[in-house]
């Protein structure tokens, strides 16, 4: 079976597919992808199917060599890609040939980049996923992130004709700053002022963020209950507000359950653009309502199905 | 007594019940059982807690106004589920953990007799939530309700027995957490290779049995 032999792990790198669905009565968040759109199109432009498993890069990537060689491509945010010294580009397959090494460097944009190998990246299944899990060390490659040394597996998926994709798709799906969001559960919890202060402020991503959730810093809301209340189901991209009042987006490894009041919820269409937020980026809100919200989700499935059929 | 909230534009809630105790979380499993047996297209998950059940969807296959109809149809039916008997679940613990002697002291009593009253009660898992496997129990007995640490640990070891609030549970992960730590068990509770995965499922029944180190 072909490899990959990692030189260097780059900052935080794990392997995800698309999550692990259906075991939130086990406590167990799907995890997947930070950022989704890219991992599907990535595998697309590999000849993959677009829930093939691949590597998720973080701020900086890291130095892979392929004694087999393998059939690459790159997506999400442009870590300036190359093989043995050559640059290649972003969003294109590229054949790297026998005893290569592709190497990532620091994020020239967004937080992730993935490498998506043809075959896909062959770990051991959890619960029908590939996705790491970090804070319970589930799933992925050996439940952590990469080391150097390891050697992963190259999949043996079927792979199809590679692919390119067009300068208006990558357009559309440029991750946005400007996160739109409905209500969440508790939204009528907060007084109209507060919820206005949340629509109206800027917001900095914090360091203390990560793939469980985001913690930003900006105007502080007035928290309801001083934060408390029974815990619930909460969902992804919802915006908890505990006491102190500073907002926490709930990203792919959150805990299922949670008892902190939610202000509002970005919508599904808009998530994989917080795969791509670094910590002191500036992010704002946008109120839309459920009919929008789901207007836009639509738009964007059928833009992304209809470049997987092409 | 069944409210139906918005939650996000991929997920409804559903409220069972405004009080935690066994009414609401029956009505709670009984639901859970009928979407687990019946599934409604386009759901991709479910989390059962306390009081609710968030459903979540595919918003592209799905909308809130199908989800919520099909749904009072199961509410309609939800007297009729019958619920097979809870599962006992023994989980061995050691008596050991750092916040016992405050525990005990909290309430005046000596160590010994915080652990007679908590390996003595019989437990309900009302749900597992937050993290794989963690079950948030009921049943603590009332002289033992203990306040979170004002200040919660960074990380608190697996399988550390805690108490928090009225309600007290295990740890099945590093993790960090403010419940007070009263024991250890050396079991595995959330282990993959298991074909249950976890060992403690929502609806069982649970007893702690002390023991001495392991």
């Amino acid at each position: 079976m072909p490899v990959i032999q990692v030189q260097s792990p780059g900052m935080f790198s794990t392997v995800q597919d698309l999550g692990r669905w259906g075991y939130g009565p086990l406590g167990v968040s799907p995890s997947g992808a930070a950022d989704p759109i890219a991992l599907r199109i990535g595998n697309v432009l590999a000849g993959n199917a677009e829930s093939a498993a691949a590597l998720e890069m973080t701020l900086l990537g890291g130095a892979f060599m392929f004694p087999d060689g393998g059939i690459v491509a790159l997506t999400g945010s442009d870590f300036g890609p190359s093989i043995d010294g050559t640059s290649i580009p972003m969003w294109t397959a590229c054949k790297v040939r026998p005893g290569q090494t592709l190497r990532t460097g620091p994020t020239r944009s967004g937080a992730r980049c993935y490498l998506c190998v043809a075959g896909g990246i062959a770990v051991k299944l959890l619960l029908g996923s590939a996705s790491t899990h970090i804070l319970t060390g589930l799933g992925g490659f050996e439940g952590r992130q990469l080391k150097k040394g390891d050697v992963l597996k190259i999949g043996e998926d079927p792979v199809g004709r590679q692919r390119t994709i067009d300068s208006d798709l990558q357009a559309a799906i440029a991750p946005r700053r400007t996160l739109r969001a409905t209500i969440g559960p508790q939204t009528d919890w907060f007084s109209p002022a507060s919820v206005r202060r949340f629509y109206e402020s800027a917001y900095m991503v914090t360091e203390e963020s990560n793939r469980m959730g985001l913690r930003l810093e900006g105007a502080e809301l007035e928290t309801p209950h001083s934060g408390q209340m029974t815990s619930e189901g909460v969902s992804l991209g919802a915006i908890q507000v505990p006491a102190g009042g500073k907002p926490i987006i709930l990203f792919v490894e959150q805990g299922t359950t949670g008892g902190y009041p939610k202000i509002a919820n970005i919508i599904a269409a808009d998530m994989p653009s917080v795969g791509q937020l670094r910590p002191r980026d500036d992010i704002r809100f946008e109120f839309v309502t459920p009919e929008a919200a789901r207007a836009i989700d639509i738009a964007q499935h059928r833009l992304l199905g209809e470049f997987a059929r092409r | 007594m069944t409210i139906f909230q918005y939650a996000s534009d991929q997920s409804l809630m559903v409220y069972l019940g405004e009080e935690i105790n066994l009414d609401t979380h029956h009505r709670v499993l009984k639901l859970l059982r009928l979407l687990e047996a019946e599934p409604i297209p386009g759901v991709r998950n479910l989390h059962p807690a306390y009081n609710s059940i968030l459903i979540v969807f595919d918003p592209v296959e799905q909308d809130h106004a199908t989800i919520e109809r099909i749904v009072r149809g199961y509410l309609d039916r939800l007297e009729a589920v019958v619920l097979a008997p809870p599962r006992v679940v023994e989980i061995p613990v050691v008596y050991d953990g750092p916040d016992l002697k405050d525990v005990a002291e909290l309430h005046g009593m000596m160590p010994e007799r915080v652990i007679e009253l908590h390996s003595s009660a019989r437990y309900v898992v009302y749900f597992v939530g937050f993290v794989p496997g963690f079950a948030y129990l009921g049943g603590l007995p009332k002289e033992l309700a203990t306040p979170r640490l004002t200040t919660p640990r960074k990380l608190v070891p697996k399988g550390s027995v805690a108490i928090g609030g009225t309600h007290t549970g295990v740890y099945p992960f590093d993790t960090p957490g403010g419940w007070r730590l009263i024991g250890k068990t050396p079991i595995e509770i959330f282990d993959p290779d298991r074909a249950e995965l976890s060992r403690l499922l929502i609806g069982d029944e649970v007893r702690f049995t002390p023991i001495a180190c392991p």
